[in-house]
């Protein structure tokens, strides 16, 4: 009896074990990947295989990363973009979620303009910018429309289609318990559609920043978009890479936050 | 103030038909039957004869094509009887809990009031979901689910209560069970009901008048008073009685002539 319980915990154990032994794999080969990159990009740089001037190389970026952080410039680029790209997808969650409901109040209207969204959504919008400078100005405003026009239209119809596939029985319940319409929006479509609105906003988060990027390619004075196209000009390839290596950072935060954010209500959901 | 002698529901040759583009479907033709209080129908038929609409216009959520519909002596859309209406799925909003999906229909009317809960609670304590209250619920089994349902309907006190096939999703033994507790309630209470079922044993077990529906468009084929001689019947001892199968096969035989006719 005994010896049956011992072997089932140890059974156990081993699986435990093994789980966790192949966790720290992965996250090491991970980092390895990562370091004989590093490695790999320097080496040849140093040794004249590749040319450090246009390729530049993993010790010159840390160096102007030192030196942009000390006299400040970085901070300020990095918090430019950042906040360009906030007030975007704060504008576009609220846009599309404001549209989403008027669409699904008004069928009729929702069907009168859906081919007018579709052909906005498919449009490329880098084709737009130029176009948003002339009316608005380079400035911020033109930065944050811009980030908003490639978010907006798909958010407005994806929110919109998990409105209407609402189960039509739960629309059902709170009419029969004699419910408004106003009541079956607050208490079953909205709620219903709250992973689907998470989702929809992991997806925005990342398009604002292209957006807000492209925006200020050709319109901006300050952010990450405009380090790169004056770097790139100016031949200063340090600043063009470590200007998309801190994008890749901020895509990268902005959508773990959002998986938290997501992981914290899956349980009510 | 009601008045003696007029029945709490009535259909005065009721149709009902809906359309699409290509044609128009009557699914319900000149029904009339009267429900008294504390009384018990149910209806049972072929598939798409119309018995879950019957209860949509009951419930005011569609309109008549033609006839009335009067409930207390006033027209339908005047009345102020509640009505409570049970559906197939028991649709717990997984995001609340229990006792929040509970108060659901109280919440939308605006009686969460003080005695309203405590019927609420009352009720929860009865049919043992008391300890459950602050689970959400797909930590509840199915039977407790519909449990729940019937908790939430009944937190509004229906004078008249609508059963859509309300045990189909469940097990049989849960059924069984459920079905029991379900009967007893509205016994207790001097609920009126209407029921639609599949299952013709369900339809008796419960029932003081079995209506049996033909194919579509719906009419009424036959109207079967079921009676056994002890008046303090459960589901589950009218299911023994001597005389059950007897009205199950006379029930059988009503429906069966409707499928040879379709055939």
């Amino acid at each position: 009896m005994m010896k049956t319980k011992t072997s089932v915990k140890n059974a156990q154990t081993e699986y435990v074990r093994k789980i966790k032994r192949r966790q720290f794999l992965i996250r090491l080969y991970q980092i390895l990947i990562f370091i004989t990159f590093l490695f790999l990009w320097e080496y040849t740089a140093k040794h004249g295989i590749i040319n450090d001037f246009i390729f530049c190389c993993p010790s010159k970026l840390f160096a102007t990363f030192v030196s942009m952080l000390k006299d400040g410039s970085l901070l300020h680029h990095i918090g430019i973009t950042l906040y360009e790209t906030l007030i975007g997808f704060v504008i576009v969650i609220l846009g599309s979620l404001g549209m989403a409901t008027l669409f699904w109040w008004n069928q009729t209207l929702s069907k009168v303009l859906e081919p007018y969204l579709v052909i906005l959504n498919a449009l490329p919008k880098s084709a737009l910018a130029p176009v948003l400078i002339v009316w608005l100005g380079a400035n911020k405003t033109t930065i944050i429309v811009c980030a908003c026009s490639v978010a907006i239209f798909g958010s407005i119809l994806n929110l919109y289609t998990g409105f209407i596939s609402v189960d039509a029985d739960k629309i059902k319940l709170i009419k029969t318990l004699k419910g408004s319409r106003f009541q079956c929006l607050k208490l079953v479509v909205l709620p219903s559609n709250v992973p689907n609105i998470i989702s929809i906003m992991k997806v925005n988060i990342g398009l604002c920043l292209v957006g807000v990027v492209i925006g200020e390619f050709l319109a901006a004075r300050e952010g990450l978009g405009y380090l790169i196209i004056y770097g790139s000009q100016t031949f200063k390839m340090s600043n063009v890479l470590l200007s998309i290596l801190i994008l890749c950072v901020i895509a990268m935060l902005l959508y773990t936050l959002l998986q938290h954010i997501e992981k914290k209500l899956a349980e009510y959901f | 103030m009601k008045k003696l002698g007029i029945p709490l529901l009535e259909f005065f040759n009721v149709n009902y038909s809906y359309h699409t583009i290509s044609c128009e479907t009557q699914t319900l033709k000149d029904i009339s039957f009267k429900l008294n209080k504390n009384e018990f129908i149910s209806f049972v038929g072929p598939s798409g004869c119309g018995k879950t609409t019957l209860l949509n216009l009951t419930a005011g959520l569609l309109p008549l094509s033609s006839g009335a519909i009067r409930i207390n002596g006033k027209p339908r859309e005047e009345s102020d009887v509640n009505i409570g209406y049970m559906l197939q799925k028991d649709h717990l909003l997984e995001w609340r809990t229990i006792y929040r999906n509970l108060t659901l229909g109280l919440e939308i009317q605006k009686k969460k009031d003080a005695s309203h809960i405590e019927m609420m609670e009352e009720l929860l304590k009865t049919y043992g979901l008391w300890d459950f209250r602050n689970a959400y619920p797909r930590q509840l089994s199915g039977g407790m689910r519909q449990r729940a349902a019937l908790i939430r309907t009944l937190a509004l006190s229906p004078e008249i209560l609508l059963l859509d096939e309300p045990f189909s999703a469940l097990d049989y033994q849960t059924r069984l069970n459920v079905s029991n507790d379900i009967g007893s309630i509205i016994k207790e209470k001097g609920i009126s009901t209407l029921l639609v079922t599949h299952d013709l044993a369900e339809a008796i077990s419960m029932a003081d008048k079995v209506i049996v529906l033909s194919k579509r468009p719906g009419t009424i084929k036959s109207i079967i008073p079921i009676e056994f001689g002890d008046n303090r019947r459960t589901p589950e001892s009218a299911r023994n009685a001597p005389e059950f199968n007897k009205y199950y096969n006379q029930i059988w035989e009503a429906i069966h002539d409707e499928n040879e006719d379709f055939s």
